[in-house]
Order: structure tokens, then sequence, then C-alpha cells
């Protein structure tokens, strides 16, 4: 293999995902802003692009409906509206991408919440002819409840303002300052015209206007410096500042033994957060006993280190009663062991919240019986600011207290995504009602 | 060609092996969220099986299986739904991988239920792929299985770009698309009642890229077909269709051998190879990079009959 080739394939172990989702509906151009992403980034094949145009031309329209693209089910197709959550897949040399592409009214909150739990990033679209408006407060706002590292606001349709810098700056400022008062943690703003192309992938657009027929490619943004859409996706970083601690919530207990005497348990599971090395002290939750890692078993043969995210088979240096449901934890930065908590939750099930029910609570790799103590408030979400309540109706979103009838190993979700979320699962239907995460504590800080 | 030659495993791949760059980023993060979606699904339904068709995308499944839960044997059993209208080498393959691996296959033929009077065809000739659903879910009903897992992936087709991993089927098989269970971080709900039960896509974030990549990077063996080899063809709507004893060339047809490699693998009857020299799983990845047909579009005749052909088929209980 020439050096090259061992270059690119080093470049090639580097390439990591970058989770995204966008929020919007049709009139924002949101499908045809992902439409413009896939096909100017060629990620549209030419089987893709005849079936668009066929449609397209059925509908009596001309050239190709990009929005057409992202609308997956017939009744998406027959309405012209995005109902679910939809996953797309994309590659650049640099990274590769998966957009959860959702809809963006109100009463598809639990769709917007679901495309987010995953995300790493949301777009936020905001149209510039129309400026702010009530749905790109509430994208915001779910970013913010999700704890969303980056958030980008895509100002589209700058060409039906004739690409105006003063629009596009009104709108930056304005929006900041409801970002500000949101708590949105990174936020970016890109000019961009999804129909036409600018900004989106490239910085020139060619341009169909000129003189004499021929095509000529413009600038029309001169005067914006930042990078593109797709170049911001392609470099921005996101992941914590502060790394969380180890967390290893057990999946399965292997029949096999492990070990010098083969009496060892393997404890299947994924490293949610944090690393682990071989020797390391920890700490089996709920029940507190104490041991350190033996060995990690991978098929390739046993490991020194596992990280965040790694699937793996872990023994102890001693031998414990330890089942599904159970936490290994880092012991001297253990999580928060209890039957109380405080969440976020936003409600997804087609019957309202009520506190007379038992739910079952579904956190990590335990599920127990769960019951709503008390709805503290009701958040208005285009402003985060609570309200009184009583319950939470479908695509409603507050903050309750919730007793379990054993105790899990939680974390504050701010500080662990992983361990600090959780579902609600009606034990009648078997639905997934409500997604939270979970408060901190004052024990916590 | 004789079925001990065609079942050679991937040939170059072994030559420059020894230099094989760490699995990147992606694939790893992928790898990881297959086999925790595996763990979970036997940790929490009771009795599970995995649908191997011989496939590269269940050659996959099985690897993720064996990281799943090796040295362990599998905690569930293999399922072929078998058209009888195979390609002979992808069925060697079948065999030789399972005996590989040592563990349980169950084979059901659509055949069986066809002379039983189970299943009716329209024509003797016409696809048996539709018909699968049907052997599918008296399998499923057989052996009481309560969760399928499938090699399925969202890149492949618009109805499974909107289908959740964990997908659930009511007492008739049925997919409801539009009363899906929400699916938020990696917290899956396998809750069913009797008689319902779930399809598990531990792969639903690959795509065809991903999955030559890492067949590449595992050294993993794929039957002969996925690589270039010189085949009797004709040309039929836009699409090569290769001329088999079940799929004879029609009057006034010009049969060509033409150097073609299979993208899919499914029923011979819907199954179209593209023209190709790929005679290496990185020669593949190649021209996959290069591609300008998706998977399907390139390869699939039962796919182009609607928008909509997937979605109804899932409805009513395919794959």
């Amino acid at each position: 293999m020439s050096r090259l080739n061992l270059a690119s394939a080093q470049t090639e172990a580097a390439i990591d995902t970058l989770r995204f989702t966008t929020a919007g509906s049709v009139d924002d151009g949101k499908s045809t802003l992902i439409g413009r992403l896939l096909y100017d980034s060629k990620s549209i094949l030419e089987d893709q692009i005849a079936a668009i145009a066929r449609t397209t031309h059925k509908r009596g329209q001309e050239g190709l409906d990009l929005s057409l693209l992202t609308d997956g089910l017939s009744a998406e197709r027959e309405q012209g509206i995005t109902i679910d959550v939809a996953y797309r897949y994309f590659a650049t040399p640099h990274r590769r991408f998966i957009i959860a592409d959702t809809p963006g009214h109100e009463q598809y909150t639990r769709n917007m919440v679901t495309g987010a739990s995953t995300a790493d990033v949301a777009i936020v679209l905001i149209d510039a002819a129309k400026g702010i408006q009530p749905q790109s407060r509430r994208h915001a706002a779910l970013a913010v409840l999700l704890d969303l590292p980056q958030v980008v606001v895509a100002v589209n349709k700058m060409d039906l303002v004739g690409y105006k810098k003063e629009i596009f700056q009104k709108i930056k400022s304005e929006f900041t300052a409801i970002a500000r008062e949101l708590g949105v943690r990174e936020i970016s703003f890109i000019p961009v015209s999804a129909l036409l192309g600018d900004m989106v992938v490239n910085r020139e657009v060619v341009n169909h206007k000129a003189v004499n027929k021929e095509t000529v490619n413009t600038n029309n943004m001169p005067w914006y410096a930042g990078p593109t859409l797709l170049e911001f996706l392609e470099t921005v970083r996101v992941g914590k500042t502060v790394a969380p601690a180890f967390r290893f919530p057990v999946q399965l207990v292997s029949r096999v033994r492990f070990g010098a005497q083969q009496d060892s348990r393997g404890y299947l599971g994924r490293v949610e957060s944090g690393s682990i090395n071989v020797g390391d002290h920890v700490v089996v939750l709920p029940s507190g006993e104490t041991a350190r890692i033996a060995e990690i078993i991978t098929l390739e043969g046993n490991a020194a280190s596992a990280a965040a995210l790694d699937s793996v088979t872990i023994t102890l240096d001693r031998q414990l009663d330890i089942s599904r449901g159970d936490v290994i934890a880092e012991r001297f930065k253990p999580p928060r062991v209890t039957e109380h908590f405080r969440a976020n939750v936003c409600w997804l099930g087609n019957e309202p919240l009520t506190t007379a029910r038992r739910y079952l609570l579904k956190h990590g790799t335990r599920t127990v019986p769960a019951k709503i103590s008390s709805v503290n408030s009701r958040y208005d979400i285009l402003t985060l600011q609570p309200e009184a309540a009583t319950t939470l109706n479908t695509n409603d979103i507050g903050e309750l207290s919730i007793q379990v009838a054993q105790p899990i190993m939680v974390d504050a979700y701010w500080a662990n995504h992983a361990g600090g979320s959780f579902i609600l699962l009606d034990e009648a239907s078997n639905a997934t009602v409500a997604a939270g995460t979970i408060l901190s504590e004052p024990s916590d800080v | 060609m004789s079925l001990i030659d065609s079942i050679i495993p991937a040939r170059a791949v072994e030559a420059n092996n020894a230099l094989r760059a760490p699995l990147s980023k992606h694939l790893r993060w992928l790898e990881s969220e297959a086999i925790h979606i595996m763990r979970e699904t036997v940790a929490e339904t009771r009795n599970p099986a995995l649908l191997f068709s011989g496939g590269k995308d269940s050659i996959v499944m099985l690897r993720i299986a064996e990281k799943a839960f090796r040295p362990d044997r599998f905690p569930f059993p293999l399922v072929h739904i078998d058209t009888e209208h195979n390609f002979p080498e992808v069925i060697a393959f079948r065999d030789q991988k399972v005996a590989e691996l040592n563990e349980k296959l169950i084979v059901r033929s659509v055949g069986d239920g066809i002379r039983s009077g189970r299943i009716m065809l329209r024509r003797a000739d016409e696809s048996r792929n539709v018909h699968q659903t049907t052997t599918l879910l008296d399998t499923i009903k057989e052996f009481e299985f309560d969760a399928l897992f499938g090699g399925a992936r969202r890149d492949e087709e618009k109805a499974r770009a909107k289908e959740r991993i964990i997908s659930h089927r009511d007492e008739w098989g049925q997919w409801d698309p539009k009363n899906q269970r929400p699916e938020l971080w990696s917290l899956y709900n396998l809750r069913i009642h009797p008689g319902e039960h779930v399809r598990v896509f531990p792969l639903s974030n690959w795509t065809e890229l991903d999955i030559w990549q890492y067949i590449a990077h595992e050294n993993l063996a794929v039957p002969s077909i996925y690589f270039s080899h010189r085949r009797e063809i004709v040309e039929r709507k836009g699409m090569l269709v290769p001329v088999t004893e079940l799929t004879p060339s029609k009057a006034g047809e010009t049969v060509l051998t033409q150097a073609v490699r299979f993208r899919t693998v499914g029923d011979i009857t819907c199954t179209a190879p593209v023209a190709s020299d790929a005679v290496t799983v990185d020669e593949i990845i190649e021209e996959t990079l290069l591609s300008r047909l998706t998977e399907r579009g390139a390869t699939r005749l039962d796919d182009q009959t609607s928008d909509a052909s997937m979605e109804q088929r899932k409805k009513e209980g395919y794959f």
C-alpha cells in the first residue's frame, strides 16, 4: 500500500457522524432545504431524480420539486405535508450525516422531540420574507429542552428579499435575543436560498438571467463571509466540554463464564458515558458494592479500555449478584440512586396524563412501575415560561414530580443525556406515552 | 460454475488486511448501536429469531450477533423464508455460513405454501417475492416468535426511511405507518400484546456504502454473485435481467453474455444485476461511491410498480 493510500486510510478512520434535526413546514421551505442539501452535495441518485421529475410533472409543475424527496408515506404525498420523522443519510469526504426530518407544526411537537432526542445540531428555519414566526421560537425552545449543543438558524428565501444584508442582520439580532432568553447554548446564522441554492452547499449559484443567455455563477451575498450550511455541518464541533462519568447499564449476563478459574460472569452492555480501563474502581448500583474491572471482552479479544458508546462484555474481580437493570459506574462519581425525582416531560400519548394511573418507566436498561406524584407546571412552548397546570395533553411539555417503585440510578440530563433520559409506557396499550429529562437536585451540584 | 467454486470467500480482501485502518468512528458507532439493539431485544422479548437470507445485509447481521453474544451461542435461531427461486450460490453460501457458526437454521418454503394451496399464484411464473409474506407470517405463528431481526436499512427506500428501529406488528402482521411508537434516545419499547410481534432493524442507520466498508473491514465472506462474473442477460425496461431456467428470455430479445454483478440478492425472478468489473470488495466500494443509481432503483424489478409499492407490502406484513 502506498503512503498516499495509507494517509487516506487514516483519514477514513477519523470520519465521524453528525446527527442533525430539521423542523419546519413546506411553507418554510424545509423540505426544499433538505432536498437542496442532498442534491447539491450529489447525494441524490439518478433514479431518485427521475422519480421526482415524474411526480413534479404529474402535478402539472415544471422542473424538479426537491421537497418531494423527503415525503415518504403515501398520505404525506397526497396531502403535501410531513407527518412523521424521516431519517435521511448523506456523506461528504469529511463526515457522515444523519438527518432527522420532522414536521414543524405545534401538533407535531412529539415528532420534533423524537428527532431532537438523538441530534447534535438543530437547524431552525426562518423565512426572510416573513420574519420570525412562532414556529422558529418553538424549535429553538425544544433544542434547549433537549440540551442540543448547537442551533444553526438558516435564514431562508433570501432571494425573495433581494439578498439584503440588513434583513438578515435584523433577524439575526432579534433571534439572538430570543435564543439568549430561552437559554440556547451555541447559535449560528446563515443566509440561504434553498430554492436557488445560495449558501446551502455553494457560495455561488447559476444565474440564468445573464445577458445573451449564457449562464454565469454569481455570489449573491458577497457581504456574508461565514461558512455555507454544509461547511458549517462539516466542521461544527459537538459533544460535552466536561466528559461525563463512566456509566454501564447492564443489558444481559452471559451464560458462559470467564477468567482463569472460569467462574466470572460477563456483563453485556454499552458504555453510555465516560470510559473505563482494566483495574478501575467501580460501584455496582443499586447494591452499592464495589469492585474493580477484571476484563473487557470483545470478539477481537480482550481490550485494555473501552470508550463511550462501545458495546463490550466486562468482568469484575469479585463475585457479585448483578442482573439486567443494574448500573456499573465510576466509584467516586456515582449516579444518584433514587425513587423520587423531578423531570421535564413531553407528553406523547393520545390520552392526557393522569396522576391516578400507574405507568411503566424505562430508564437505561431498567423498567419500573411509576406514578406521577404531581404536575408542577406546563411550559409555554414559545417562551419556556412555566404556567400552572394539573395535567399534560398530547404535545404538551411540563415539569413533573415522579415516584418509582424501585430505585433507579439517575444523572441530571444536562450533565449526562443517557443517565438523565427516560420514557413512560402505558401498561394497557403498551404505547410510549411520554419522554422525560431528569432535572438536577441541589445535591447534584 | 460448480457450487464449491462459487463459495470462495471475498477474495482479494485478505491481501491487504494487515494494513487495514482501524474501523472509522462512524462505523464503530453504527456497529455498537446494532449490538446494543440486538441485546436489548434479546433481554426484553421471549422468543426472537433472526432472518437470514444469505444476502450482504444479513451477513453483517450475523457478524453483529457474534459481536453481541460470543462466546455464548446466539440466543435465537436463524430463519430463512425460501422462495425456491434462488441463486444456487446463495443457498450454498447460506448453508456453509450456518455450519461455520454452528447455529440453528429454520427454513420455511413459499413452494410448500403453493403446493398445499395456502398460496394461490395468478401465473405459474410470477415473482414469489410478495408471497414470502404469507410464509413469513405462518412461520412466526408456528414458532410463536415475538421478535424478528431483519437487515433492512432506512436508506433503501422511502417507506423504510420512516420506519422505527423497533417496528410493531399487530396480530395480522400489519404495519401501521401512521400510528408508530415514538422512538427516543436509545430507549426502545419492546412491549407487545399476545399474538403481536416486533420487527427489529439494527442496521436502520447503515447505508449501502457502510455495509460494504464493514464487510471489507471485518473480512466477511459474501456469495460470489456479488462479484463481477460473466452471465447471460437480456435488457428489459432499462435493466439487465438474468437469463435462467426460471427467467427465460422472451421472443425477440437478444441474449448477451456480459460482465455483471448483483448489488442486492433476492428472489431470482425480481433481482437484476448491474454491469460491473468489480472483483474485490474494495472495487465494489469504489463502484458504490461512484454509482449514480440507488441499490433498489438499479436492481429491483418489483419496486418499480409504484411510488408506494414497498409501503403497501410492508403494511401487509412484508419484511
